[in-house]
């Protein structure tokens, strides 16, 4: 288990270090001059100077990049073009909120995803297994940019049930201000006891959670549907059997933890690819998360804001790989053993 | 033709027409209609692909039975001339991952040692981006047309062919046939040629069609985001963008497009599921020697990490 | 225990199984022989239910129900309480995720008997097994201690007769003497009774009563298993002699 983690964790190392120097190569491809973003149209020719001095741009290429691992490490992520904040506290603040969304409909998908996988290979062959594939393969492949704007426009504007965007209603602000610890607004606010803005903010998480689980849900369906079905056909589920266990049983109680391993695996897959998918919907929310933030740096060309986003979120996806290996040794014992 | 190429052929002459269930047959009934909708569009589109300032967001109706959109082009026929669009990113996408992917993946399985780990330590680095975020930031950096999209994601779906292809490659490097080849003193070059790219191309044919309908959607999104295709040019995820402040007002500028992206990527996914059970060695037992190469190839797509 | 009458088991149109008459009474051992593919392990399964894709015709009663026409919910009572199966790959019939006592627990309870530490460490030492191997997953245990364990778990539930198909086929020479050993044991200490498939006509000849011996489906003889082994009337039995050591 020690050599495994530590050639997993050596594996994960190097994948960063190319991932910075992916992230370096695409914002040196950006069009546009950073310095001349930075200082404006009407900048002087020595307030641009003192741009390109500040970003170092006239470094040679090998240097600018040595600079910018340094600048990494050090936790400096750059400044942004746009909002001129440390791109660092900009993603402190986008960040939780997106992972608040992708949370939520993660806990969705995992919720309605594995019942009804469980459901279909209780049933296999017959209509409830049918109506499953069915949904679950349709969730997979409907554009959430389309089913989010759909759902807004017939749940938050014909019917009225949820609100049509934004995190939660933004004159609570001023009414039960909210003490942040996490940045994750629905967390904060119940750590905190702050109920008005709790409860607002899961109103406004209903629509895009649900629009964000989509994709997850369906792809847990069919997993866990495809898993349960080879357990079920194993050995030990006729042994199960002949002690008298009714199927339902065979799979919920010996059959689905065998079969959690490789849906957790699909988990960490698909936590990162939501992340990406939940761009599109927060751009049809108004969700103040990632996507928002990226849509924004792309538009006015903010070469360290992408960067920053890019960095970020495939180290969420290499991390969440890491987990996953080690949480697979959990919940299967086989996995233990390696 | 060596014997490996007519049993590769073999192979998949047997396999491929032999769609198993109904649910697959109504994934590929799906699929022929909007490739013969969408190649036959200049044909059979009930208007040209023009604007008409005379019949501005008319609803659906017997003339237009699916409206037409703010400049007074009928949306079925923009529907139509969109699936030429996606179709063809479609294609392109594929053809272009696949030939890079699975050259070097089959290239890092049977060579082994230090080049396959370089090759797989690049791979890992390019799939931990997220398609659609690769994407976006190579759409910055080139300017926004179909062409675009077809590098952005082209850009980041070859590693899932290199790790597919490579695995499957090393175990056939090992075959006793491969291992006389290489004794008789047959060129490396050759060798894959011969044996080792045809057994490879199963599992690969059915990665392609499971991916068809996820570079559909990628490309839609990108669109959307006005980061791929470009007015005049008709394509489902850009007439949504365009539709999406007169939704609440006009349901079927959006409606419509969006129909046919889910419709269309649920047609490939459901092809990709059949395909891949047809090949699954658990679904039918008589099939096991066929399947192999696509065992190893299911486990590793299935798997999120290169196992080594 | 078990009455089977003009049992015939079929695949579509392919017949599997054509067993005319099997009895096994009280405490008796009885044995099915022949080789792989001769349709002995189908009749086994058959005999619980257990083959779901097959065709069954005939009569068949396992202590006193009739398992074809029995409501599925009786048919889950007396498996393992009453009738209880014992496996050939041992490993591989163990939920690898269930440590043995969880699983020993979960039978108990389904059956509504009492799950006690005591209940459970006196069927583990029925069979020779430590207690304490009751906190292992499957893959932590020998293939010897999973088989035996599988009887454990027959005895725990109170079974008056085990099923088993080549129960020591996947186990090691002197591994199977302890399996052996321990299904000779509970016959005289506790009168189980027992149908044991096997391909192994020495280790049927040492704790058989009687044999049926079945060749690509069919039962070509059958008898007290003194004499069938003593003086095979049918020429297939002769050669599965004639090809022990």
């Amino acid at each position: 288990m020690a050599r495994y983690l530590a050639r997993r964790l050596g594996q994960a190392l190097l994948v960063v270090a190319g991932v910075v120097m992916l992230t370096f190569a695409v914002m040196r491809l950006v069009p546009g001059d950073p310095a001349v973003a930075f200082a404006g149209p009407k900048a002087t020719p020595e307030q641009l100077a003192a741009a390109r001095e500040r970003f170092g741009l006239d470094d040679p290429i090998p240097l600018q990049f040595v600079n910018y691992v340094r600048d990494l490490f050090t936790g400096d992520w750059g400044t942004s073009l746009r909002t001129r904040q440390p791109v660092r506290d900009d993603l402190y603040l986008a960040f939780p909120a997106s992972l608040e969304l992708v949370g939520a409909a993660l806990v969705i998908a995992v919720l309605i995803g594995i019942p009804i996988g469980v459901l279909a290979a209780r049933y296999k062959t017959k209509f409830p297994d049918f109506g499953v594939r069915f949904t679950s393969m349709l969730a997979v492949s409907v554009p959430v940019f389309w089913l989010a704007l759909a759902m807004q426009l017939v749940f938050a504007g014909h019917l009225g049930w949820f609100p049509i965007a934004g995190e939660y209603d933004s004159s609570l602000d001023s009414t039960s201000p909210l003490t942040l610890w996490t940045n994750i607004t629905i967390v904060d606010a119940l750590i905190t006891g702050n109920w008005p803005i709790f409860t607002s903010t899961l109103e406004h998480l209903v629509l895009p959670a649900l629009v964000v689980a989509a994709y997850p849900t369906g792809m847990i369906a069919q997993m866990a549907r495809a898993a349960l079905i080879e357990e079920s056909g194993q050995d030990h589920a006729r042994l199960e059997r002949a002690l008298g266990f009714g199927e339902t049983s065979i799979l919920t109680r010996f059959a689905l933890r065998p079969a959690l391993s490789p849906v957790l695996s699909l988990i960490a897959l698909v936590f990162a690819y939501s992340i990406v998918n939940g761009f599109l919907v927060e751009a049809v929310f108004n969700w103040p998360g990632l996507g928002r933030y990226a849509a924004e740096s792309i538009k006015s060309l903010d070469t360290p804001a992408i960067a920053g986003v890019t960095l970020l979120v495939a180290l969420v996806y290499t991390t969440a790989n890491l987990i996953v290996d080690l949480l697979q040794g959990v919940v299967d014992p086989r996995a233990r053993a390696r | 033709m060596t014997a490996a190429e007519t049993a590769a052929g073999g192979r998949l002459r047997r396999t491929l027409p032999r769609i198993p269930d109904r649910f697959a047959a109504f994934g590929a009934a799906l699929i022929v209609i909007v490739v013969v909708a969408s190649i036959l569009a200049p044909w059979i589109a009930p208007y040209p692909d023009e604007p008409n300032p005379l019949e501005l967001l008319r609803p659906p109706s017997a003339a237009h039975w699916f409206g037409t959109d703010q400049v007074g082009r009928d949306v079925l026929t923009r529907i139509l001339y969109g699936g030429r669009t996606s179709l063809f990113i479609a294609v392109a996408v594929l053809a272009v991952s696949a030939v890079a992917g699975v050259t070097l993946g089959v290239v890092a399985g049977y060579a082994g040692g230090w080049v396959r780990d370089v090759i797989m330590r690049v791979t890992d680095v390019f799939l931990a981006f997220p398609a659609l975020l690769l994407s976006l930031a190579l759409a910055v950096v080139l300017q926004p047309s179909v062409n675009t999209v077809v590098l952005a994601i082209a850009a980041t779906w070859w590693p899932w062919y290199t790790r597919l292809s490579a695995s499957v490659a090393a175990s056939i490097a090992t075959r006793g046939y491969v291992d006389a080849a290489r004794c008789l003193g047959v060129p490396a070059p050759l060798i894959i040629l011969r044996h080792v790219l045809p057994n490879s191309l199963t599992p690969v044919l059915v990665q392609l069609s499971l991916d068809a309908g996820g570079v559909i959607l990628t490309a839609a999104a990108l669109s959307y985001l006005g980061l791929g295709a470009q007015e005049p040019t008709a394509e489902w995820g850009l007439m949504v963008q365009q539709g999406q402040t007169l939704f609440t007002t006009n349901w079927w500028v959006v409606t419509f497009p969006g129909l046919a992206i889910l419709v269309t990527a649920f047609a490939f996914n459901v092809i990709g599921e059949g395909l891949r059970n047809a090949l699954d060695p658990r679904s039918g037992g008589a099939r096991q020697e066929r399947a192999k190469p696509t065992s190893a190839g299911a486990a590793a797509t299935m798997s999120t990490r290169v196992v080594k | 225990m078990i009455e089977v009458r003009d049992l015939r088991v079929r695949y579509g149109t392919r017949v599997v199984a054509d067993v005319p008459v099997l009895d096994v009474g009280e405490g008796e051992c009885v044995a099915i022989v022949g080789e792989s593919g001769s349709g002995k392990s189908t009749t086994l399964l058959s005999l619980l239910g257990l083959t779901p894709d097959a065709e069954i015709s005939g009569q068949i009663r396992v202590c006193g129900l009739d398992v074809r026409t029995a409501p599925p919910r009786r048919l889950r009572e007396i498996r393992g309480a009453r009738a209880a199966l014992v496996m050939q790959s041992p490993q591989a019939a163990l939920s690898p995720a269930t440590r043995l006592g969880v699983l020993m627990r979960r039978a108990l309870r389904l059956h509504g008997r009492e799950a006690t530490e005591q209940i459970m460490s006196e069927a583990m030492e029925a069979v020779l097994l430590d207690p304490a191997l009751l906190r292992r997953y499957p893959h932590e245990v020998s293939g010897g201690q999973a088989q035996r364990f599988a009887i454990a778990l027959a005895i725990a539930l109170g079974a008056e007769v085990i099923l088993a198909d080549e129960p020591t086929s996947a186990l090691d020479v002197t591994v199977q003497a302890e399996v052996v050993g321990v299904l000779r044991r509970l016959r005289a200490e506790r009168g189980l009774a027992l149908l044991l498939v096997s391909h192994d006509l020495a280790l049927v000849s040492t704790i058989a009563d009687r044999v049926l011996v079945m060749k690509d489906g069919v039962v070509v003889e059958s008898g007290a298993a003194a004499e069938v082994l003593a003086a095979p009337s049918h020429p297939y039995t002769r050669e599965l002699l004639e090809a022990l050591p």
